[in-house]
């Protein structure tokens, strides 16, 4: 796998995930600075990180969405390519075009740093391919911004076309009010685009895929990720 | 721009906080009358935040040494050497005024101030705890004051990118009037490159690094040494904005010019900004400084040499740098989008010298600005001694159980999950232990070292005996350290007292420095660094005396720590420690008798050690399979924060006979650890225990789903969770 992972001025969580792919491709990611106008080649997956790129100023990710690099990650997701957002970079992405709606305030108002079960919607995604399907597994989110919202057509397209793949969820896997951290529609964490091959996702799977931190369910997705690209391969 | 500027008069020096004999000091250390913006300068140089005139001369007894400290106090931050050649930089310091003020930016920019201490020094930092003092829950103020400084809080570590793992908070009407806030920063980095404020070489340019210059904070540092009134709120303008996103490009910026070994000197901009960090790169170096304010990047047109002088604007640094890497240090910082600008250099001449639009605006003795300092050993009196309250004295008001489920959800023993949880505590990945145990564990890069970090620090102790309750602020945070694990390496503290000029209040501050002092020789944990806030008053009330203390304890291996977590039934749970039920002072005999009184408990600091590295090896030696030090409350609480956190329940011995039952589950004796162990170790741990004399009893068995004393009524593990975590959440629904 060679994976590139996006800096943006603001952006925190980037090590973070370099370590977690690092880990588990046992490749080290290229660090690829918001500047620069093209993906080292041979990238096969592009990670946009966590993090409060231009310290929300403005508006969540609305300015990472217009850097230069991102007119690479555009060309490089009409191609095919594979593009994970994560928090910041779910709402990067989001206000880049490359995925419907947008991430408003938390209903409760607040940042919540929480760890929250994650209900995968199906497992024949490149993104979910590590799980089964229905299988509840636990993230950490820290985020005050994670409400996902879109008009009601575009919810009814995501989950007409299956593109919700992950779902805030109790620990037994049900779907309700209490467990929607932040008041998300229809409990939604993570949803990919038209064509499947960019997730965003509020959670943090990087955070768990080591013991010491309690748990490891995150290792999933990137275990599934390192398994396609493998085969694609 | 006005070129007039102000006539000094007694009326303007008394304004600038400077007393007449201050003032008659600078005429005859300068030998003329200062300029406008020299008063200025000597205002903010010798202020009681920036000089520690009331309390230096006390903190010169403590201990500051050992063979890990590699930086004591008097730099930006303490130093610790934990070997492989890492070093863990830390400080803790306040910004309670201002939060009272501004709740949101006082917070944010009391951890934007710390966390830049510690990059200074070439950290980048890997953890954030903080200590918070409010007002009593019923204070109209309270709720507003607690969501803006927890918002404040996180809303500049989670944005800068710093795990926020433990803390404090706590309740109590002393503070209604001047809330604390203590935020303390952790960073790691290597040892043989610790970076210094010391300038050295002469003709050196002076860089101006970081956010443009502009009004805000003008006197902030002068205000922090002033006691409150009911106008308080006018000084809301002294107030700084933070910027967490500036400080996250100032980090990176920093870090990158120090690894392309740019920098010879460094000096954030804190209290009295650009005044205070020029003075002392120069004064430390043994060096004059010439500024040029005219290249200073500033926010607004105007501004003169005493605006600049003494903005407080946030996200600034001044470097020393080496001149032939001036232009790659300039293109890094451009590259992060920062001002960068040559603001002066230094001379050999030992004198502060600031020029503006072509004329010198002031001209001082470097070194006398700060080593001239008023320095004041004001008149102290020690605390009158409470009388020991016996609990035989103490009526129980209602039942052990009932007491229990009242106590685990007060204010001040209640879960503080609504706090910690606004705080991201999991970025980095290393957050082996999270908040709410008692201490948090982060893991160092890839492990397997780690460090074990805490604060604490019981008020009510150090007011009804400044001594003791110093002694015992030290002695828990060796406690919470070793409860997990860790082996307590250094302290920093944090000095919170009310007006030095009242000799009760002075006599309190002396008190606590000698039990501090005592106990960090005892238990070998030397202080590193630390912050003094005297003058927090309001109209006459001073709060409860508080120096809060920052541990920072070393893991070898992680792997090797326990949780306070109950891990399975059927496991024999051990009070190591010496109970005598002491009641005076407890919580009990606060919140369910009505009574604040007697003498808090004292501190055996040998026992403390030798308890305490007792545990420590059941611990690592795997014997250990959870542990929870005692504290406020008492053993039933504890017992029950166990309960809790596993999910498990307990079944356990009534209390002995010769102890009056509910000081035997409530008192607050120092020195005490609960631990619980598997059956197969219990036999050799007893016999071990008393052969080397460390006091040890079984009191019960782990299981079942209830917390259950004979011949009391069980309570419901889950119920008692619910309870505990209720409180805080209701109270700032305002349905508590």
């Amino acid at each position: 796998m060679k994976s590139a992972v996006l800096v943006f001025p603001g952006i925190n969580r980037e090590r973070d995930m370099a370590r977690a792919l690092k880990l588990i491709s046992g490749h080290e990611p290229a660090m690829v600075w918001h500047a620069e106008k093209s993906l080292p080649v041979g990238t096969d997956l592009v990670v946009v990180p966590g993090g409060f790129s231009y310290g929300d100023y403005l508006r969540c990710g609305a300015i990472a969405a217009r850097a230069p690099v991102m007119d690479a990650v555009r060309k490089f997701a009409d191609g095919g390519g594979l593009v994970l957002g994560v928090c910041n970079g779910f709402q990067i992405l989001c206000e880049s075009g490359l995925l419907p709606g947008v991430l408003m305030r938390n209903a409760r108002l607040k940042f919540i740093c929480h760890d929250v079960h994650l209900r995968v919607e199906r497992s024949d995604s490149p993104f979910t391919r590590g799980y089964n399907a229905g299988q509840v597994i636990r993230v950490p989110v820290a985020h005050g911004e994670g409400n996902y919202e879109a008009d009601a057509e575009t919810l009814q397209r995501l989950e007409g076309d299956g593109r919700v793949l992950y779902r805030y969820c109790s620990a037994d896997g049900i779907v309700d009010e209490q467990s929607n951290i932040n008041g998300a529609a229809a409990g939604i964490a993570g949803i990919v685009s038209d064509r499947g091959n960019v997730l965003g996702m509020m959670p943090h799977p990087e955070n768990h895929v080591e013991a010491i931190m309690g748990c490891t369910d995150g290792r999933g997705l990137f275990a599934g990720l390192v398994e396609h690209l493998g085969r694609a391969a | 721009m006005s070129s007039v500027e102000p006539k000094i008069t007694p009326e303007l020096v008394a304004s600038h906080g400077l007393k007449p004999d201050e003032y008659q000091r600078i005429l005859k250390l300068i030998g003329r009358e200062p300029t406008f913006t020299e008063l200025g300068i000597f205002s903010a140089m010798w202020n009681e935040h920036c000089s520690y005139k009331s309390s230096r001369l006390h903190l010169k007894g403590l201990p500051t040494k050992a063979p890990w400290v590699l930086q004591g106090p008097g730099e930006n931050a303490g130093v610790i050497d934990i070997g492989d050649n890492q070093a863990i930089v830390f400080k803790m310091e306040s910004h309670n005024h201002p939060s009272f003020i501004e709740p949101y930016q006082g917070a944010t920019t009391g951890v934007g101030g710390i966390l830049r201490d510690v990059f200074t020094m070439g950290a980048r930092p890997i953890a954030c705890l903080n200590a918070l003092s409010f007002g009593a829950p019923e204070h109209p103020r309270t709720r507003h004051l607690v969501s803006g400084v927890v918002a404040g809080v996180g809303g500049y570590g989670n944005s800068f990118g710093v795990p926020t793992v433990g803390g404090q908070v706590r309740f109590h009407t002393r503070y209604d009037g001047n809330i604390l806030v203590n935020a303390m920063a952790v960073g790691l980095a290597d040892s043989d490159k610790i970076f210094l404020a010391a300038a050295s070489g002469v003709g050196m340019p002076i860089v101006y690094l970081g956010s443009k210059t502009g009004r805000d904070g003008i006197h902030g540092a002068s205000m922090a040494s002033a006691e409150f009134d009911d106008d308080s709120a006018e000084k809301r303008p002294t107030v700084q904005v933070g910027d967490p996103f500036a400080e996250k490009l100032l980090l990176e910026a920093c870090l990158e010019i120090m690894a392309a070994d740019c920098v010879i000197a460094i000096q954030d901009m804190g209290a009295a900004g650009l005044t205070c960090s020029a003075v002392e790169m120069g004064a430390k170096g043994d060096l004059g400084v010439d500024l040029d304010l005219d290249a200073v990047p500033t926010r607004e047109p105007g501004m003169t040499a005493y605006e600049m002088m003494l903005s407080e604007s946030q996200e600034r640094m001044l470097m020393v740098l080496k001149p032939e890497k001036e232009k790659q240090a300039e293109a890094i910082f451009k590259k992060w989008g920062l001002d960068f600008a040559v603001v002066g250099y230094t001379t050999p001449t030992k004198r502060f010298v600031v020029k503006h639009g072509g004329d010198v605006k002031a001209e001082l003795p470097i070194k006398e600005l700060g080593d001239e300092a008023p320095l004041y050993d004001r008149p102290h009196v020690e605390s009158p001694k409470l009388p020991v309250i016996h609990a035989r004295d103490i009526a129980a008001p209602i039942g052990v159980m009932e007491a229990l489920e009242k106590l685990i959800a007060t204010p001040e023993l209640c879960s503080k999950r609504w706090v910690w949880e606004q705080y991201d505590h999991v970025i980095g990945g290393n957050t082996v232990q999270r908040p709410g145990g008692d201490a948090a564990v982060v893991r160092i890069e890839d492990g397997p070292k780690a460090l074990a970090l805490t604060v604490d620090v019981t008020p009510r102790y150090c007011e009804a005996d400044p001594y003791e309750g110093g002694k015992q602020a030290v002695a828990e945070a060796w406690r919470n350290i070793t409860a997990v694990g860790g082996k307590p390496m250094a302290i920093t503290d944090n000095l919170n007292f009310g007006n030095p000029e009242r000799p009760e209040i002075m006599g309190q501050l002396v008190g606590c420095l000698k039990g501090i002092s005592e106990a960090c020789i005892a238990l070998d944990s030397p202080i590193v660094s630390g912050n003094v806030s005297l003058y927090n008053e309001t109209n006459g009330r001073g709060i409860l005396p508080t120096p809060s203390i920052g541990g920072v304890g070393l893991l070898d291996d992680f792997t090797k720590s326990t949780t306070l977590a109950f891990k399975a039934a059927g496991e024999a749970i051990l009070l190591i420690g010496d109970t005598h039920g002491w009641l005076g002072q407890s919580v009990y005999l606060r919140d369910i008798c009505g009574r604040e009184e007697g003498a808090p408990p004292p501190v055996d600091l040998a026992a403390e050690k030798r308890h305490g590295d007792v545990v420590r090896g059941m611990i690592h030696s795997g014997t250990a399979t959870a542990v929870h030090d005692l504290s406020d409350g008492g053993l039933l609480i504890a017992l029950a924060e166990m309960a809790i956190a596993g999910s498990i329940g307990a079944a356990l011995d009534a209390a002995p006979e010769a102890m009056v039952p509910h000081a035997w589950w409530f008192g607050e004796d120092q020195a005490r650890y609960l631990v619980t162990v598997a059956q197969d170790d219990l036999l050799g741990v007893l016999t071990k225990l008393k052969t080397i004399g460390v006091p040890c009893a079984q009191i019960g068995l782990t299981g079942g789903h209830t917390l259950a004393i004979e011949g009391e009524r069980p309570v419901d593990v889950r119920a008692l969770n619910a309870a505990h975590e209720r409180w805080l959440p209701d109270y700032m629904a305002g349905k508590a």
